[in-house]
């Protein structure tokens, strides 16, 4: 499903991407593990077309097509989503709108009919019981005076209701509660199937204990050194990155 | 001299005198006074960023209208509504059905008849430097609208004023209006300032509003003329004891379209909230000047306007805030903020605070920025077209403006009446 190879890319003429590569087929969820400074952010950026993220070297392929040069919004249409790390706060846009508007651009962009404001309410509901949010959130601004915990589930309230094809988790553990990660993991959980896959970056192991990876790259200075299975995040809370990364010398 | 000025002094002697002796003497000294002034330029610190030089060359004729031109009724709100076409008041599009309370009369028809006291708010003075515009009106208006509300009445329909012309790019047209609510009477009045087709003239407009005790009145002018008209407008309010005015102003088009905003409260406990949105697009200039004045204590003033400005366009603000002396127990709060939405446009801001009054709360600011972009990123990450975001963004921008004037069946009824860029579904915003 997403093929990168070789990839470089650049903010403001700072190379941070290093010759990364990775191969990601469908149904499979990847964990992206690296200390600060490593290029997990902006990997997620990069890969969602964030303006002033330059790709300077390399190809990404999602099913096949290169996407490199396409709009954030193009590539949300394709199928791609970014759960932010740091989730905007949109003051004075209601969630709801944002997110039927979200959804109809993409259904529009695919050449899928868009969803009237009662069928989307249908929709809702059926994702809210799944998640177990509280409604209360649809009413709101976006992300707008959200505590750290809401904002993340909002994130993957828009993941299940957008249902993406890849979905690229950043950092999504970060600022939660032991409850509230459990919450978001159950969230992504119950969303893993044969035909969607997963990026997870992640600085700390703790996530995987909840959303178990099939494969774990550890990312350091802007490319993959040691990829695994499970067991690698594992050797990597034991031993720290240092070690992992000598090894890979 | 300006060609402008010379050729509305010529206008001046085409207009039919007036019968009463004092408002000939008006017009004559109000002419005077624009003509020994002359025309403003940029060096006056009230005129500084508005582009008039093209203007003082060009002269305009009064009666100047396209052949031929007829009013679009589809443009018009339902009755109750008052119409004026290219400047002139038309009785056969104007429906009030019988309201309870609200008299209202042009001023060509008070004009031609016997009562002259009403006519006094005509010889209102203005110093040197509000003229040469509001003396050019004293001076040239014969068409405008005088609306009484009675004592105690409640006119629960909005009324429409509507100002719809089609005339010709060298015409120019003079209104003076006067709006009365009396003693704890209440209005909502909706002025409506529409070019149909092309229309390149100017108009320049002097309302005189006074709210009574206890009165209220909430006011929205909704200015969307088209990219060629000249506005000069002018809308001076005075409120007494505990009174309420309510006041939304949204201008989207125009070349120039300047408007002045004197808020004076004048007794004690009045109460004025103003929300504005200026949206410039193309090459058009919004410039608006907002002065309030606090003259009794207890009073209190919010003012909240937002400016956008795209392409080659200009907004100008300049809030003004002066409390007087004895207006002690002053609240007084202005918030200005713009945003650039292209690297061409051009915005200016001048908050200005003034306090010469004892336990007086005021707070002013204003901002100039862009459209935050890692908003824009993350609504485009889920799939809004770039555009769609820019817009989505800049109206929740502007809807700060209207919090606590219009309520949700106030904005159903402003709907079909706003500009285009504004248009949204009005469940998208908080």
């Amino acid at each position: 499903m997403l093929e990168i190879k070789n990839l470089h890319a650049s903010v403001n003429g700072k190379e941070i991407l290093k010759g990364f590569t990775l191969s990601l087929e469908a149904g499979k969820v990847h964990a992206i593990m690296g200390p600060n400074g490593a290029g997990k952010s902006t990997l997620g950026y990069v890969l969602s077309g964030r303006e002033g993220y330059e790709v300077t070297g390399g190809e990404i392929l999602f099913n096949g097509q290169d996407i490199a040069g396409l709009a954030p919004e193009e590539r949300a249409a394709l199928g791609m989503f970014l759960a932010f790390q740091y989730p905007v706060e949109i003051p004075g846009v209601n969630n709801t709108y944002f997110l039927r508007t979200a959804l109809n651009a993409q259904r529009k962009a695919r050449g899928e009919a868009e969803l009237d404001s009662m069928a989307f309410l249908k929709l809702v509901r059926q994702k809210l019981s799944v998640l177990d949010l509280k409604d209360e959130l649809l009413h709101r601004a976006v992300n707008s005076g959200f505590s750290g915990g809401e904002k993340k589930r909002n994130e993957i309230f828009q993941l299940a209701l957008l249902e993406p094809k890849l979905a690229i988790l950043d950092e999504t553990d970060s600022g939660l509660d032991i409850d509230a990660l459990k919450a978001v993991a159950a969230g992504v959980n119950h969303m893993r199937s044969p035909e969607r896959a997963f990026l997870v970056i992640t600085h700390y192991q703790r996530l995987l204990d909840y959303i178990t990876p099939d494969v774990v790259h550890v990312m350091v200075q802007g490319r993959i050194i040691a990829s695994g299975g499970p067991e690698l995040a594992l050797q990597l809370e034991r031993e720290g990155y240092a070690s992992i990364a000598e090894a890979a010398h | 001299m300006s060609a402008f000025l010379d050729s509305q002094a010529a206008q001046q002697g085409q207009l039919k005198p007036s019968a009463f002796p004092s408002v000939q003497s008006w017009r004559e000294q109000a002419m005077a006074q624009a003509l020994r002034v002359g025309f403003p330029h940029n060096k006056l610190e009230r005129w500084k960023y508005a582009p008039l030089r093209p203007l003082a060359g060009k002269p305009f004729h009064a009666g100047a209208t396209e052949a031929g031109s007829a009013i679009d009724t589809a443009l018009l709100p339902p009755a109750p509504r008052i119409v004026f076409f290219n400047g002139r008041f038309s009785a056969e599009h104007t429906q009030l059905n019988d309201l309870h309370g609200l008299q209202v009369q042009s001023l060509a028809e008070v004009l031609a008849g016997d009562d002259e006291r009403r006519l006094n708010f005509l010889g209102r003075q203005f110093s040197d430097a509000e003229a040469p515009f509001a003396s050019l009106n004293t001076a040239l208006a014969d068409q405008g609208i005088l609306i009484d509300v009675a004592e105690h009445a409640v006119i629960e329909t909005p009324l429409h004023l509507v100002f719809i012309s089609q005339g010709a790019p060298d015409g120019s047209r003079y209104l003076r209006h006067k709006i009365d609510c009396r003693t704890g009477s209440q209005l909502t009045l909706i002025e409506h300032h529409i070019s149909q087709d092309v229309d390149a003239g100017l108009c320049n407009q002097l309302m005189h509003i006074h709210l009574g005790l206890h009165a209220r009145l909430k006011h929205i002018r909704i200015q969307r003329l088209t990219a060629a008209c000249l506005g000069f407008s002018r809308s001076d309010a005075v409120l007494s004891s505990h009174a309420s005015y309510q006041r939304m102003d949204i201008e989207t088009g125009g070349h120039l379209s300047r408007h002045e905003l004197n808020l004076s409260l004048q007794g004690e406990r009045a109460h004025v909230q103003s929300g504005g949105v200026l949206w410039a697009t193309g090459s058009s200039s919004l410039d608006t000047r907002l002065s309030v004045r606090h003259q009794a204590p207890n009073a209190d003033c919010k003012l909240t306007w937002r400016g956008l400005a795209d392409d080659k366009a200009r907004v100008n603000f300049y809030g003004g805030i002066l409390i007087e002396q004895g207006a002690d127990g002053a609240d007084a709060a202005l918030s200005n903020k713009n945003l650039l939405l292209s690297q061409q446009a051009q915005i200016n801001t001048q908050p200005a605070l003034e306090i010469y009054a004892d336990e007086v709360k005021a707070a002013h600011g204003a901002t100039v920025g862009q459209l935050d972009t890692a908003a824009l990123f993350y609504l485009r990450s889920r799939g809004l077209p770039k555009a769609q975001a820019e817009k989505l963004l800049s109206q929740a921008f502007y809807a700060e403006a209207f919090e606590g004037i219009a309520d949700a069946a106030l904005l159903e009824t402003l709907h079909p009446y706003l500009p285009a860029i504004l248009h949204r579904e009005q469940e998208g915003l908080t």
